[in-house]
């Protein structure tokens, strides 16, 4: 127990350096952010200037406004995917928690080898499915894909597994509860918890996702925020790149991830805190 | 970055889409007579939308739509992905001129020959050469061209006495003198990003990267002309006397703000990069043809310009015909394309109704566009190749090696390289190679 308290410089060093290498970059941002389009590659890295509410600005007027219509979209994206992702995923996790049926456990391994997948892969065979039926370079073309998340399916699972006992929804079928009646208003409170970080994960996911939209989308009023930021810094050669936009609004990009995240923070320490008790 | 998630579209492609061949929609509805029509125009010059909002007053029955792209490879990766699946590419495109052949052989646009009429004598003959490919048919409409020019700072060339180079004779003396006087500053640098300089100044020396002859196609990427353009750069970076760091990063845009780099190869569309990369060096920069091989045969090279093309699943080509004939025609539409969208435009009529007052950044030279012309007047013929993205990304993969080893020898090599990769893709392809 003595080794425990005892302080490691070793350690404290190391766990330094990682937060530098992390922080910092952020710190580059922010200062970045305040700094002129002629000072930004000229003057020492770290030493911030005043021109923070001129590049806002300056952002702001890009296309009249174009900037706070892709974080519109970017929110409809998140918000609408990771809400219907976490339905979506809820439902089947509970499921395949509390049905039996013929396959289930095919399935499942199916979902669960999805997890393996990376996203990226499938970006391309989505587009070309969705091509098929003309639905290209609209909103629901980032939305559907977005909805279905292996990830969030086989949490809810363990979720629904762990939370749900089996003994309540017998209670709530003796009474005469449907399926979907036992499963709205006996499972998914109790699932909540749980959701709140499948909802979190999902919104993080699309919220930063850049290579199905990119594919996806042509009309920049559509746009995330994160292709149509890479699209200010390809102009091609006869423009010069808007770094200073760029680097702006990306740094107005994730502040609301990090209000959702402090916001939403204490749900998920009660959820993990809950299962630790439990268990 | 683009340049690789353009990559891996594309090969994903090819991979994914062999089997999937989309059912072709030859109806020719959504244009019954006296009905509207609606159009979209993928495009990445700046303001383009208010450009086509004079056109969509004018023209209540044809209304277009912009989409803004990302520049040049991305888009096109992007519209032959579309085309490809089947649907979803728009009807009208803006097309680099060495894209062309690409997305012809790719049967991605369409030939208006029918739609637009001859336009031949409203365009320069090599503008207009690059939108038919030598054939009867016209694959678009020559929107911007973009003669190459030499940008530098008078004020450094005035305070070292150093003459403004007409021979690249006298460019290497020059590069020599300033990287002489101050060593942290350069006359220009050799860009392993940017195929598309490269070219341009292979294209002035005399050097045609393609050719082809009835239906096979040669490649002259090693040629004579090339070759000494490669030696007299890799002689340059050996000795010192130009950068070898490439063009359009951080790195570069910070040269030119602190007066590290003095110089610039650049092109007609110049300004508008020098003013965003380098607002504060404005009133210091002047403009100079290109230096030349042999004064006494002035010629001149292309960097960037593009046609304005209708796609192949237009369902309105006849619309679409007409609207990128009058943007690329028509006085007014020239006057904002200049203005607005800040290109160059390469209809014969521009220099005499939009190109009159110099740009904005070069206010201090009032014959700006005249020099323009003058360089436009005396390109070299050049033609382009079904494959221009297997040479470009050839040409970044060699020419970064070589520029990194900063070894003559190697630039040299280089073009060997680009040459055999460039040949093998086009016969793996299936076109038939002469020779």
């Amino acid at each position: 127990m003595a080794a425990a308290s005892r302080r490691s410089p070793a350690a404290t060093v190391l766990l330094l350096l990682g937060a530098a290498y992390c922080l910092l970059p952020v710190l580059w941002v922010v200062i970045a952010s305040t700094k002129s389009a002629g000072e930004l590659f000229s003057t020492f890295t770290l030493a911030p200037s005043t021109h923070l509410f001129d590049n806002i600005a300056t952002l702001s007027e890009y296309r009249g406004g174009l900037y706070w219509r892709w974080m519109a979209n970017t929110a409809l994206y998140a918000g609408a995917g990771a809400l219907a992702s976490a339905l979506v995923s809820a439902m089947a996790g509970f499921a395949l928690a509390k049905y039996a049926f013929p396959g289930k456990s095919v399935i499942f391994n199916v979902i669960l080898a999805g997890v393996l997948v990376p996203g990226v892969i499938l970006a391309i065979p989505q587009y070309l499915l969705l091509a098929k039926v003309g639905m290209t370079n609209t909103y629901w073309s980032v939305l559907l894909p977005s909805v279905i998340s292996p990830y969030g399916i086989y949490l809810c699972r363990i979720f629904a597994a762990a939370a749900v006992p089996g003994e309540v929804l017998e209670a709530a079928r003796m009474d005469g509860a449907g399926d979907w009646r036992a499963f709205a208003g006996v499972a998914l409170p109790m699932m909540r918890s749980g959701l709140v970080t499948v909802f979190l994960f999902q919104f993080v996911a699309i919220w930063n996702n850049f290579m199905l939209p990119y594919i996806m989308l042509g009309d920049d009023r559509l746009f995330p925020v994160t292709v149509g930021l890479s699209g200010l810094l390809n102009q091609g050669a006869s423009q010069p790149a808007m770094y200073t936009s760029v680097i702006t609004g990306a740094l107005l990009s994730v502040l609301p991830l990090v209000a959702l995240f402090l916001s939403l923070q204490r749900y998920w320490q009660v959820d993990l805190a809950a299962g630790a008790v439990k268990a | 970055m683009k340049r690789t998630l353009a990559g891996v579209l594309a090969a994903s492609l090819a991979l994914l889409a062999a089997g999937c061949s989309g059912s072709d929609d030859p109806d020719a509805g959504g244009s019954a007579p006296g009905g509207k029509v609606a159009l979209t125009y993928w495009s990445w010059a700046p303001n383009m939308d208010k450009v086509v909002a004079e056109w969509n007053a004018a023209h209540p029955d044809i209304q277009v739509t912009v989409n803004k792209q990302d520049g040049g490879d991305p888009a096109v990766a992007k519209l032959l992905t579309a085309i490809k699946a089947g649907s979803g590419a728009p009807d009208v495109m803006q097309a680099e001129y060495q894209k062309i052949p690409t997305l012809v052989s790719a049967g991605a646009i369409a030939d208006i020959a029918a739609e637009t009429g001859s336009l031949k004598d409203k365009f320069p003959e090599s503008a207009w050469n690059s939108v038919t490919l030598g054939s009867e048919a016209v694959y678009g409409v020559p929107q911007d061209s973009g003669p190459m020019m030499f940008f530098y700072r008078s004020d450094v060339f005035d305070e070292l006495g150093v003459p403004v180079p007409t021979t690249w004779e006298q460019y290497a003396d020059a590069a020599r003198r300033i990287h002489g006087a101050d060593k942290k500053k350069y006359l220009g640098t050799f860009s392993a990003n940017d195929p598309g300089w490269f070219s341009g100044l292979a294209q002035q020396a005399g050097a045609s990267w393609w050719g082809v002859q009835g239906d096979s196609w040669s490649v002259a990427i090693n040629d004579a002309a090339t070759q000494k353009v490669a030696s007299y750069w890799g002689g340059l970076v050996q000795e010192g006397a130009i950068a070898n760091t490439p063009m359009y990063t951080p790195d570069w845009n910070a040269a030119l703000n602190d007066g590290t780099q003095v110089g610039w190869l650049g092109a007609v569309w110049g300004p508008g990069v020098l003013e965003g990369n380098a607002a504060s060096t404005k009133g210091k920069w002047k403009v100079a043809p290109l230096p030349q091989w042999d004064a006494a045969k002035p010629a001149n090279g292309n960097w960037g310009g593009s046609a304005t093309s209708v796609t192949t699943q237009s369902r309105n080509k006849k619309a679409a015909a007409q609207f990128i004939t009058w943007l690329n025609t028509d006085p007014a539409a020239l006057k904002a394309l200049a203005g607005t969208a800040n290109v160059y435009p390469a209809a014969n009529e521009a220099t005499s109704v939009a190109l009159t007052k110099p740009p904005a950044f070069f206010a201090n030279q009032p014959d700006f566009y005249t020099v323009a012309a003058d360089a436009a007047k005396v390109t070299n013929p050049f033609t382009y190749g079904p494959n221009v993205n297997v040479a470009y990304s050839a040409y970044n993969d060699a020419f970064g090696k070589a520029a990194e080893s900063k070894q003559s020898a190697n630039f040299t090599s280089a073009l060997a390289t680009m040459q055999s990769t460039t040949l093998d893709d086009l016969k793996n392809s299936g076109f038939k190679v002469a020779g």
